[in-house]
């Protein structure tokens, strides 16, 4: 039996020895990553998931374009008689006038008649309210038509008995619409859109937030798999436990991305036909409507420069940036809790053991979520300041205020390394726990054993 | 040489001590048996080995060098408690742990087929693991631990939740590997396969060594110098004379076959009991009747604790 001279060959040994230990954690990743991958859950979500996300979007559209179809007819008893140029109609609704009738009669004979609501507009003198009636509940579109229409009108007239023209009243309408400029530290400007920031901002914070979540405690539910079927004890003399809590964590990290990709693509795969077909005549329409607006205003230009205006701040937006924020955010979150829900997955015998740890884990993961709904609004808040520095809530909450340009870089690369830190922190203290945890069978731990196993040789 | 040296190995958990200082040597292309109650301290002992675990305190060699994470894949281990990734392809499987040890991908293929074709279970490869049953596991289990060919192998309890069929076969290849060279580790509180293929044994109790040596050095140790001798002749009077210098420690007499039991007290020789009985009758059958391991092992273990008792 021929003794290597450890001595000599100390240096190279070591080196392959790291080579061959970063191979068995890609092997390990490997068998985590293509099982899970196979698994018929994992096939069914990456279909399912795209088409409710895409329902999200196409069945509202479905919906208006079913409500379009029908034209309602109203009535309407003008005792005043000035409003029947006014109240002209569009697709969706029509006005016919009908002789002043008592509401009573009109009432008895309504379901026989074709009208679908009644107008009853009185005289300024009688002091009644104008009222509309229907047998079913009139639409809010329906209403807001009609008030609109008859406040311009009474204003209109209001203006003239005090002896204002009606071109003057003309040149006195003002259409507004405020346009925001970020001032770049380079001195450049840009157009930016709050609405924009702030729909971005929190698609991602949700995304980030849902799978940690459910990927996080996929990992801790395959540790405890692997412990209650007793691989472990297998494996663990071909392993050290830190490489296969690494490759457990990595191999599912990318089943996650690869989920996450496919169903980026499948969502856009299914969006894109479907919305063609719903909207190619609804944004036909759309363009008519506006055109025809912007024609009777005779401010032909305003509507198209609107849509340009707000493509344009669109791509002003810092996408790549933001993407980058997603991606380290999103794979520095996950690590991080991964590893704290490895440590729990090795310390208990079944996933109802694991109640009790799984709590405090996840409470700065939902205290981030539910805090992210009002850092929106104020992304440069003290509250929010705080939160995207804090690592357990900076991977939620730091997207937001990037995507609402409401943080310096100084503040981002803090946030960024303090992540970084508490990651390299948790996995240690994690393989602590989770190289005991794993051999312990038997008897529940309390927070005091746990705390001694990280104190074990 | 020694594959496996300890030299005052310690290890204590909190609240109680798993091993003291102890000092076993496993001797290279041997079969060691490592004995002892539940609790004992087999098991740290093998994780310890395994670099499972690190000892408090002392030193343990692999072939006269420092146990270091090296060794690891010259181990083979059959853990006592162990299972296999359920949803997994037998085949898949197999190869997969094949990889952890450092084979290569043809490597691992060539060598997965060859134990498959031994064991016949090639029919099983696309099978899921939780389609076969607990004994099939196991083969699959064996296969896994010795397929990277380890210089030495450590089997926790290998023979439980074996048919007696597929026991016979498991103590074949375990003689076979033995004869290839490997040294092997056998921890079990299966005595008769002690007895069938151990060199060498150590018994632990309560984390001490109480009994270390050679299997036939501890089986003649133990000898009570008892003999059976079957024979023909007169029974009753054999016994009143033999029972002046021997201990009949049974005796039956069926259809003219005599047996007996005896034991030579302190300076008579098996020949002096030969001789006394030859004046009465036919001797049929006489053979020294030898300690069984289970006895010794009740026998060492609680002598020990009444010891601790009494302390």
């Amino acid at each position: 039996m021929g003794k290597i001279n450890s001595d000599f060959f100390f240096d190279t040994d070591f080196l392959n020895l790291t080579k061959y230990k970063m191979n068995k954690i890609f092997l390990i990743t490997k068998r985590e990553f293509l099982t899970r991958v196979r698994q018929k859950s994992f096939i069914i979500m990456t279909f399912v998931g795209p088409i409710l996300m895409a329902a999200l979007f196409i069945v509202p559209v479905w919906f208006s374009t079913m409500e379009d179809e029908t034209e309602k007819t109203i009535a309407v008893i003008d005792k005043t008689q000035n409003f029947e140029k006014i109240l002209n109609g569009n697709k969706n609704y029509k006005f016919i006038q009908i002789p002043e009738t008592p509401i009573d009669t009109v009432k008895s004979h309504f379901s026989e008649s074709a009208y679908d609501a009644l107008l009853f507009i009185p005289k300024p003198e009688e002091k009644m309210p104008i009222t509309l009636y229907s047998d079913k509940q009139p639409s809010f579109e329906l209403k807001s038509y009609i008030s609109n229409r008859l406040e311009l009108e009474m204003q209109n007239e209001n203006l003239k008995k005090i002896g204002i023209r009606q071109s003057q009243i003309d040149s006195a309408k003002v259409e507004l619409s405020i346009q925001t400029i970020k001032w770049q530290e380079n001195g450049g400007e840009e157009k930016s859109s709050a609405e924009i920031a702030i729909v971005l901002g929190f698609v991602i914070a949700i995304i980030i937030y849902s799978f940690i979540f459910m990927y996080g405690t996929q990992v801790m539910r395959g540790v405890i798999e692997e412990k209650t079927n007793r691989v472990v004890e297998v494996l663990i003399s071909s392993v050290k436990p830190f490489e296969l809590m690494a490759g457990k964590i990595l191999g599912i990290a990318l089943t996650a991305i690869t989920q996450f990709m496919l169903w980026i693509l499948l969502t856009i795969a299914i969006t894109l036909p479907l919305k063609s077909i719903f909207f190619s005549d609804k944004s036909a329409e759309l363009q008519n409507i506006s055109q025809h607006v912007a024609q009777e205003k005779g401010q032909d230009a305003a509507g198209n420069a609107k849509i340009i205006d707000f493509i344009q701040t669109a791509g002003n937006f810092n996408f790549v940036s933001l993407g980058m924020a997603f991606i380290f955010f999103f794979i520095f979150g996950y690590l991080l809790y991964a590893s704290l829900f490895a440590a729990i997955g090795s310390a208990v015998d079944n996933e109802a053991d694991s109640q009790q740890f799984i709590l405090p884990v996840t409470i700065p993961l939902i205290i981030a979520f539910v805090a992210a709904q009002s850092i929106i609004r104020f992304p440069d808040g003290n509250i929010a300041f705080w939160f995207s520095i804090i690592p357990y809530t900076s991977p939620v909450i730091m997207p937001i205020r990037i995507a609402a340009d409401a943080v310096s870089t100084g503040e981002i690369l803090l946030s960024g390394f303090t992540l970084i830190v508490f990651f390299i922190l948790h996995i240690w203290l994690a393989s602590k726990i989770y190289r005991i945890g794993i051999l312990m069978y038997g008897k529940k731990p309390t927070y005091k054993e746990i705390w001694k196993w990280l104190r074990y040789k | 040489m020694e594959i496996i040296k300890t030299q005052n190995v310690t290890k204590k958990y909190s609240g109680y001590t798993a091993l003291s200082e102890l000092s076993i040597s496993a001797e290279e292309g041997t079969i060691f048996g490592l004995l002892g109650p539940n609790g004992a301290g087999k098991t740290t002992l093998i994780r310890i080995i395994n670099q499972i675990t690190a000892p408090d305190s002392g030193e343990v060699y692999f072939s006269d060098e420092r146990l270091q994470s090296s060794h690891i894949s010259q181990i083979g281990y059959l853990p006592e408690e162990r299972g296999l990734y359920q949803k997994m392809k037998v085949g898949e499987l197999v190869l997969y742990f094949a990889h952890l040890k450092g084979l290569s991908r043809s490597e691992a293929l060539k060598r997965t087929k060859y134990w498959f074709e031994k064991f016949e279970i090639q029919l099983w490869w696309d099978k899921k693991v939780n389609e076969l049953s607990k004994g099939m596991q196991q083969k699959v289990q064996f296969i896994t631990t010795v397929l990277h060919e380890p210089k030495l192998l450590i089997f926790d309890e290998p023979f439980s939740g074996f048919d007696p069929l597929n026991t016979n076969l498991l103590k074949k290849e375990i003689l076979e590997l033995k004869n290839k060279g490997c040294s092997i580790i056998l921890s079990t509180h299966n005595m008769e396969s002690v007895e069938e293929l151990c060199d060498h044994i150590v018994l632990i109790n309560k984390s001490e060594k109480i009994l270390d040596g050679a299997i036939n050095d501890i089986l003649s140790q133990f000898k009570t110098n008892t003999f059976e001798v079957i024979f023909d002749g007169n029974f009753n009077l054999h016994q009143a004379t033999l029972s002046a210098n021997y201990e009949i420690t049974e005796s039956s007499a069926e259809k003219g076959n005599n047996f007996l039991k005896v034991k030579l007290k302190d300076n008579y020789l098996p020949n002096d009991l030969i001789s006394s009985m030859l004046q009465y009758g036919q001797i049929a059958s006489f053979r020294e009747i030898m300690p069984r391991m289970n006895e010794i092992f009740i026998r060492v273990v609680e002598e020990k604790n009444s010891e601790r008792h009494e302390n």
